[in-house]
């Protein structure tokens, strides 16, 4: 069972690079479409493509070329979309076999961890989807960090199924872990249409070097700030109860329910940067690109939380597994 | 901070009266103090304040470790020892800035409540002439029951309501501000909370021995380590003792742990005798005081015969090196040992001392230094033997697990041999004397507590959960009906008299909102008949009015 759950990660892994690979296409037929469309008028858009021989000025483009190309590209496009929901699958069932083989939850060390907290972040992604299907060009942004995570997962935090020590052995286990995972998945997915409207706010504004033109095909800035805020927005209570649920957990284990521990400083700094980061969505005054910034930030403290502390410092929550 | 850059031009003088320069300033600090900007500095200031106390090691969480670095780093450790570095969260700036952070919060939810008392105590107010001009915006055939059968539904579906005439005005969503301003209260109670544990609360750590001759009670001599608040005394602390009766840990083959629970019993005057069990994750909850299980290790009981043929033993608890399977080091003293029967004459350097390391499963060569596995398989015990002065008499205080290196140095102890033994060897000394290794006894580390703030702690975060749910979730609204009569120039699509004229205005963000909108008018207008053919024309009055 143990090895069924790594193969089915393995799996997981190719179908979300097949996934990536898919929604890759979109945006390259995306982009052949738009070179036809606007070859005509202006010429020099070509040029500054970069590397395009220059199309004779004959009346080239013709219609049914750009419709096949575009529907081409949907079709990239939703395959991409089916194979995330592939990789999802697999993914679960990864999850699902791991937790069997070991008889407990899936989130005894690091390597489970990432890999709940991945999950949770497509599931909600394919719910959003489901919800607002013109989103579907940012698969790519998620894909790629599915790829990335999953991958480190089974690269650098692998480890053998190991029963929980006593410490970890209560119901608060599955309260608190259960909702820093969501949690976490969640802010996962958050970070995705904030790096995209990040992008793309500058593109509409006119930037036009490299990480800008990324964005240029997709969906509009304020469609994705809103999603940004929304998710975080959902997810941010989530946290702040995994946080008290683990400060009764930790008066119970250790005696104190707060005693700055490295991975309570650190969850103690997420808080209070994303706290910010709905604050400086609420004011007016402050611009929406630099309340996107405070959230990208609050997303790097959750990541120096999980790789950084479990890594660097130790700590009373040593479970990652590495030594 | 940011309080100089860009200060309100109100502050400037007026020509005749000379107004309190002094005054002046404070106002518009407070001013600078309370407004979200700064709010959101000091917050950030926080994040990056809390950013040293996670790098470097720290006195509260791990004494040990903040003096292995003052060795590992001379000329750096005084310096940041200086600015607090080894205490940030009790250090002068970090106090300072949620101190301030929390002053700010107060300035700015005070005027807040203020006005939201004010805003729930007051009606909506009355719908604007133009309501084209509001975001959302549509006619329908009024109900039959004109402005009192629209309040009725409003009303039904939890609005507040206000009649004026022909106009009926709605508001909803107070939930938003209640839980933003009960979110921001309870931060403040958290605080508290906190405030009330360090100023009231006790702790202590000890270690506990099994046995009925190791039962300790709960005085502020009985711990090894004890920190009592500022308004606590040795007499507050509750009056109850513990006895370690039993202690059972399970592990792996791996030598995990797997299971523990350790079983004593209480007595005193402030606790009912009785036995109770415990465990990691399951303190010991007394009437006030919780008893938590930290650890645990085995204390090797060592007789030693004098040459007077005195028998003492030694119980001490050896203390785990941290490996897996709990190699174990300590001390066993004998400083009454070798007192002449005959005279009570003591002779100081005739005192013993045995260092030892202790293995519960030793392995099967040596170098005998490193347990196999942590429970008793095959323990051995590696006894390094002294005899001389051990500097217990000069009233200097010493480790009791550790022997007195000085005494060593000085020449005053004098190392007689060394020998590995099994449990119920003997080993006969130079002098005759012998020494045997009788067996072990579990011993628990406990640290016991009392957190008066944690029942306020508990709730207030409980009341924070909800206040920020509401906040986040919550959405003010108003919408505004206007009955007014049909045009009988204009086509009506059904037989009613009248008409009403509606207007929504979010006053959150709110993307939902002209789904609510339209929704809630179709209600409103087809209360009473749900006919096709209205509903088709509401949808199409709505699209117009959203566009």
């Amino acid at each position: 069972m143990s090895a069924l759950s790594d193969n089915l990660v393995t799996f997981a892994i190719l179908a979300y690079l097949v996934a990536m690979i898919g929604h890759a296409v979109e945006y390259a037929l995306g982009n052949v479409r738009t070179r036809v469309a606007t070859a005509a008028p202006v010429r020099e858009l070509v040029g500054a493509g970069g590397g395009v021989v220059p199309t004779p000025p004959a009346p080239v483009p013709s219609p049914p070329t750009v419709d096949r190309s575009a529907g081409r590209a949907r079709l990239a496009g939703l395959f991409g979309v089916g194979a995330t929901a592939v990789a999802a699958v697999l993914h679960l069932a990864a999850l699902v076999t791991r937790g069997l083989a070991a008889d407990r939850m899936p989130w005894g060390n690091m390597y489970e961890f990432v890999l709940t907290v991945t999950f949770i972040g497509v599931a909600a992604w394919l719910v959003v989807l489901w919800k607002r299907q013109s989103l579907r060009k940012l698969g790519l942004f998620l894909t790629l960090v599915m790829v990335l995570l999953v991958a480190t997962a089974e690269l650098v935090l692998y480890v053998p199924i190991v029963p929980l020590v006593p410490a970890l052995n209560s119901y608060w286990f599955i309260i608190h872990v259960s909702t820093i995972v969501f949690a976490s998945g969640i802010f996962l997915l958050g970070v995705v249409p904030a790096v995209g409207f990040l992008m793309r706010n500058g593109y509409e504004q006119g930037k036009r070097s490299f990480p800008y033109t990324l964005a240029k095909r997709l969906p509009g800035a304020a469609g994705l700030e809103r999603l940004t805020f929304a998710l975080h927005a959902f997810a941010f209570p989530i946290f702040t109860f995994a946080v008290i649920a683990g400060a009764i957990w930790a008066e119970a284990a250790w005696g104190r329910p707060w005693g700055w521990d490295p991975k309570e400083t650190w969850a103690f700094i997420s808080w209070v940067v994303y706290a910010g980061y709905l604050h400086a969505r609420a004011t007016p005054s402050v611009k929406r690109n630099v309340a996107t910034w405070i959230a990208v930030l609050g997303f790097l403290t959750m990541l120096m939380n999980l790789f950084g502390v479990n890594i660097f410092f130790t700590g009373l929550h040593s479970y990652g597994g590495l030594d | 901070m940011t309080v100089v850059d860009d200060r309100p031009e109100t502050a400037a003088p007026a020509p005749r009266r000379r107004p309190n320069r002094l005054l002046a300033l404070l106002r518009n600090s407070w001013r600078q103090l309370t407004s979200m900007r700064t709010a959101l500095i000091l917050l950030f200031l926080l994040a990056i304040a809390a950013i040293p106390g996670s790098v470097l090691p720290q006195r509260g969480i791990s004494p040990e470790k903040v003096n292995e670095y003052f060795v590992d780093h001379p000329d750096w450790a005084p310096r940041l020892d200086r600015i607090g570095a080894f205490e940030v969260f009790g250090s002068v700036w970090f106090s300072a800035i949620y101190l301030l952070l929390f002053t700010s919060l107060i300035g700015c939810i005070t005027p807040r409540l203020r006005d939201h008392v004010r805003t729930l105590r007051s009606r909506p107010p009355a719908a604007p002439k133009r309501m084209a001009r509001l975001p959302q915006h549509t006619v329908l055939p009024a109900p039959p029951g004109g402005a009192a059968a629209i309040a009725e539904a409003l009303r039904k579906r939890r609005w507040r309501v206000e009649v004026r005439g022909d106009e009926v005005s709605a508001e909803k969503g107070y939930l938003k501000e209640t839980g933003n301003l009960l979110f921001h209260t309870s931060l403040i109670a958290v605080l508290i909370g906190v405030a009330l544990g360090s100023w009231y609360g006790w702790s202590g750590n000890r270690l506990l021995v099994a046995g009925a001759d190791n039962a300790f009670c709960n005085t502020r001599q009985q711990y090894a380590e004890a920190k009592l608040g500022p308004q606590v005394s040795s007499a507050d602390l509750p009056r109850f003792c513990l006895r370690l009766d039993d202690f059972e840990a399970r592990f792996l083959a791996s030598g995990q742990p797997e299971f523990f629970n350790a079983t004593v019993t209480v007595d005193g005057p402030d606790e009912p005798t009785r036995s109770a069990d415990f465990s990691v994750n399951a303190p010991l909850r007394l009437n006030d005081a919780s008893v938590y299980l930290l650890g645990h290790g085995y204390a090797p009981v060592i007789r030693y015969t004098d040459r007077f043929g005195n028998s003492q033993i030694s119980d001490e608890p050896f203390l785990t090196t941290g490996d897996m399977g709990l190699t174990s080091e300590g001390l066993a003293a004998f400083p009454d040992a070798n007192v002449d029967p005959a005279t009570g004459q003591r002779a100081p350097d005739q005192q013993m001392a045995f260092t030892g390391i202790y293995l519960p499963t030793a392995p099967e060569q040596a170098p005998f230094v490193r347990s196999e596995y942590p429970t008793e398989r095959n323990p051995a015990l590696n006894l390094v033997a002294y005899r001389g002065n051990l500097g217990l008499d000069a009233g200097i205080p010493g480790s009791v697990y550790q022997l007195d290196q000085r005494q060593v140095r000085a020449g005053k102890v004098k190392e007689v041999g060394t020998k590995l033994l099994r449990k119920g060897e003997t080993w006969k000394l130079d002098d005759g004397t012998t020494v045997e290794f009788l067996g072990t006894e579990r011993y628990v580390t406990l640290s016991i507590r009392h957190d008066p703030g944690s029942t306020m702690l508990l709730v207030s975060c409980g009341v924070l959960l909800v206040g920020l749910m509401g906040s986040l979730f919550g959405k003010r609204r108003r919408v505004f009906f206007r009955v007014v009569p049909a045009d009988p120039g204009e086509g009506s699509p059904t037989s009613g008299s009248s008409l009403m004229e509606v207007g929504g205005l979010p006053r959150t963000d709110y993307p939902g909102f002209a789904d609510e909108f339209t929704q809630l008018v179709a209600a409103v207008s087809g209360a009473e008949r749900a006919g096709d053919g209205a509903d088709s024309a509401e949808r199409a009055g709505v699209r117009e009015g959203a566009e």
